[in-house]
């Protein structure tokens, strides 16, 4: 039956060309637009740490200023970076399962070997919790402990490309590599390993590459650094290196894992009490403050997706919307041209059930039409944004994914399927005694 | 006219008419709020950045040398790029223009003793430059002088020196002093709290590193030399040179610097312009998304009402023959076609004017964008009538063909 039912809507398709190109086109764009914008937001607001959302938490304290909140624009936002008291104090609390904090900075690499001149590299100034917490894959090796981080052990865990690059790719653990002229053994290196975005550190580009270097914090206070990405104040930060490590600024990251909400709930109340602890001292002058959230929770607050972005899907579904509303116009006139075979069809014994399953098919037909159509039309959509956006986040993320590719096809069939109900209803109400009688 | 008959003979087929109004209605409102965003990213991102972008790079350098000697390097690079040919002037400095990275200070005309609802605060950025700051970015003195050597401090990790004067823009000199900002002193903290500084000089415009800010042009300059104050071991430039030596230049200057010290790493040589183009990427294209998305809304449409109205045509050519038949013109028919799109479309842009309005206060909400306004609905309502009947011209065109023998036959 169904394939009668296909070649008859075949038959149909081809007697009017123009308007069926026209339906399938309008389709195809309409899914073209929509995927394309979908796409680049699905993976803008994707989670890296989605298997742990639960346990991972970002730790945020409002140490800000009394008269003036960290975010004009949101004043009930804590500021989203740490000062080092605070981190120092709450990792050695060790009110968590696991606790890092973290800044970035740069090193220069000198390479044992003649032929990789020396460069500038991106290094994770981190405590050894990193590894347990963001579950970065080791392909040799592992993190460090504890002692590393306090006694500040000139330790490095390298990214892959790195390892590549350094070692051609070989097991390198125990090896050593000179960074800013001193020797860090190598005890681990990771395979490869692109969270996108770059949840645990977004300030600095949500959807920058990875570090390709993690050395213990430590050893970044010694060396007397802070962040590359952010340092804030809001007051004088007093004398010297000390005066900064004393002061209210901020240029930490910090994360912890709990086991659960009920844990989480606990350690807020932690973060409670050492801030009103803290009081005592004179610090904290606004009221309390504190977040304690997950990865996706601070992934919107700290809008990691793209305003235009969210634009662009809004367009593009108003978009899609016009072109069905055209589609159910175009089919509408087409099912309404053929009320005389429609009449006759009745009067020769159709069931209107049957004419009904008959004309769907039809519209199922463009609909599959359009949404192939509308794939190819993706692809070149997100091979323009690629172009369009080079070298910014966007650029980066318009890679058709295939859970994608198939949700396009299925909505093309459904939208169309659903804009052909009232034209084949309509369809399907001639009568064939008033049809007949003009013929 | 014939706009009663027409009139009736929509309000039999219902359908068509709201099909083809909704379309009309969305498409108004979607190309009028995207025309509206597209020509505030081209201001945007065709806004002077008050240096002299093209003919402008940057270069930075970071040592990793053991003893490695920043202060000297920094006076040996001066130098040397100075002397490069085709460079006009060079001067260190702490954060590149257009590049979105830089020091953020918040600014005042008077002390913090003064409670702060009696003083005048502005957030900016600040430049640190040596004295040939103004001449290597290529800025525009409007009122008072340039820095001399003399007034040059420079910050280390233990001290951030003691500036006495500061050259400013205009834009952020008019907020913080309406009488004149020249002689006047700026309190900031770049220093400790309450650094008094002498306005010396104001410059026409100096934008800050951040685009998108949303007081883009609040800038001072203060004559600093950071000599690790940060980074150990790390400096960057910002050369200028004359018009057509800038590429030249720069990779005479790469040269150069590696040679004066090898015990460091020199890079990222960039001009300007290019960094200005990558901090303008997002925006423009945008307008190339929002402008194919306005040029292929308006494509649909109008082939939508093609094929309506010729589906309307056809079902209408034994009444158009008739109608021929008892004496109207050709013209006629096609008038009829004609006042009908006007019709149509008009009832969609009544709707599409709500909905222009409606969704532009929805952007105001979310996306912080401003009122659009008042012409951008009537002129965009302009636009899709025109576009109406472009497209009906087609279908009305056929049926005034339509020969008057048709009425007499049947099908």
């Amino acid at each position: 039956m169904f394939a009668y039912y296909l070649r008859l809507a075949m038959i149909s398709l081809k007697r009017n060309r123009v308007l069926t190109a026209l339906m399938i086109m309008a389709i195809a764009l309409g899914i073209g637009m929509s995927m394309t914008s979908m796409t680049v937001l699905h993976l803008m607001s994707s989670n890296p740490f989605a298997f742990k959302d639960e346990q991972i938490r970002r730790v945020q304290l409002d140490n800000w200023d009394a008269k003036s909140p960290y975010n004009d624009r949101d004043p009930t936002e804590a500021p989203d970076l740490m000062t080092y008291r605070d981190v120092t104090n709450l990792l050695n609390a060790k009110q968590a399962q696991q606790q890092v904090a973290f800044f970035p900075n740069v090193l220069a690499v000198q390479p044992a070997q003649q032929a990789v001149k020396p460069y500038m590299a991106e290094v994770l100034f981190t405590t050894q919790g990193f590894f347990p917490i963001f579950e970065p894959p080791f392909k040799y090796g592992h993190g460090w402990s504890d002692s590393e981080d306090r006694g500040a052990t000139r330790v490095v865990v390298l990214g892959s490309e790195t390892n590549d690059k350094l070692f051609g790719g070989a097991n390198s653990v125990g090896r050593s590599v000179r960074l800013d002229t001193e020797d860090y053994r190598v005890v681990g290196v990771l395979d490869k390993w692109h969270p996108m975005p770059l949840a645990y550190q977004v300030d600095g580009g949500a959807f920058n590459d990875p570090q390709q270097m993690f050395v213990p914090m430590s050893i970044g206070i010694q060396k007397q650094l802070q962040s590359t990405s952010n340092n804030s104040c809001y007051k004088d930060s007093g004398v010297g290196y000390q005066g900064k490590l004393d002061s209210e600024c901020i240029w930490f990251d910090m994360w912890v894992q709990v086991k659960d909400k009920a844990d989480a709930a606990r350690y807020h109340a932690f973060l409670d009490n050492y801030v009103r602890d803290q009081k005592k001292l004179g610090r904290f002058p606004r009221p309390v403050n504190n977040k304690l959230r997950t990865v996706s929770e601070f992934l919107v607050a700290q809008h990691v997706v793209g305003r235009d972005a969210k634009t662009q899907v809004w367009l593009a579904f108003a978009f899609f919307l016009v072109c069905l509303i055209n589609t159910v116009g175009l089919l509408l006139a087409k099912f309404m041209g053929k009320a005389p075979e429609i009449g006759l069809r009745r009067a020769v014994g159709a069931s209107r059930p049957t004419l009904f399953a008959q004309y769907l098919t039809e519209s199922g037909i463009v609909g599959v039409a359009g949404g192939l159509l509308g794939l190819g039309f993706t692809s070149l959509g997100l091979l323009a944004l690629r172009h369009l956006y080079q070298g910014t986040p966007t650029g980066k993320l318009a890679e058709l994914d295939w859970a994608m590719a198939g949700s396009a096809l299925a909505i093309a069939l459904a939208a169309t399927l659903l804009a052909g109900l009232y034209p084949t209803w309509r369809a399907c109400q001639v009568q064939p005694a008033t049809q007949l009688k003009t013929q | 006219m014939e706009i009663r008959p027409i009139l009736n003979a929509l309000m039999r087929n219902k359908t068509g008419l709201i099909l083809i109004a909704l379309q009309i209605a969305i498409t108004l409102a979607i190309v009028c709020n995207s025309v509206f965003i597209i020509l505030q990213r081209i201001d945007k991102v065709n806004r002077p950045s008050g240096l002299d972008d093209n003919n402008i790079f940057t270069i930075s350098s970071l040592g990793f040398a053991p003893n490695f000697d920043l202060k000297g390097t920094i006076r040996q690079d001066l130098d040397a790029l100075r002397a490069l040919p085709g460079v006009i002037d060079a001067t260190t400095t702490d954060a590149v223009p257009l590049s979105n990275g830089g020091w953020g200070e918040g600014f005042s005309d008077g002390p913090q003793k003064v409670p702060e609802a009696q003083r005048k605060n502005a957030g900016g950025a600040v430049y640190m430059t040596d004295e040939h700051g103004v001449n290597a970015f290529g800025l525009r003195i409007v009122q008072g002088r340039d820095f001399n050597a003399s007034e040059v401090s420079i910050r280390t990790k233990d001290d951030s020196g003691h500036p006495t004067s500061v050259i400013m823009s205009k834009a952020l000199a008019d907020k913080l002093f309406p009488n004149g900002a020249l002689g006047k002193t700026l309190y900031s903290g770049i220093s400790g709290t309450d650094t008094a500084t002498t306005v010396v000089g104001i410059v026409e415009r100096l934008q800050e590193p951040w685009v998108n800010s949303q007081e883009v042009e609040n800038a001072v300059i203060f004559p600093q030399v950071q000599i690790g104050e940060y980074d150990a071991g790390s400096s960057r430039y910002i050369v200028r040179t004359k018009p057509g030596q800038r590429d030249a230049a720069m990779a005479a200057a790469q040269k150069k610097l590696g040679e004066i010290n090898k015990g460091r790493i020199v890079r990222d040589p960039k001009s300007l312009q290019e960094i200005r183009g990558q901090t303008y990427r997002q925006d423009r294209a945008m307008t190339v998304v929002l402008g194919t998305v306005i040029v292929a809304l308006m494509t649909i449409t109008g082939l939508g009402i093609v094929g309506i109205v010729s589906f309307w045509v056809t079902r209408r050519i034994k009444q158009i023959g008739t109608r021929r038949a008892i004496g109207a013109r050709r013209f006629d028919i096609r008038r009829y076609f004609m006042v009908e799109n006007v019709m149509v479309v008009g009832f969609g842009v009544v709707i599409g004017v709500v909905l222009t309005y409606a969704f532009n206060l929805w952007l105001m909400q979310h996306y912080e964008l401003p009122r659009l306004d008042w012409f951008y609905a009537p002129l965009g309502a302009v636009l899709v009538m025109l576009l109406g009947q472009l497209a009906v011209f087609g279908p009305a065109t056929r049926a005034a063909k339509v020969s008057p023998a048709v009425a007499t036959r049947t099908v």
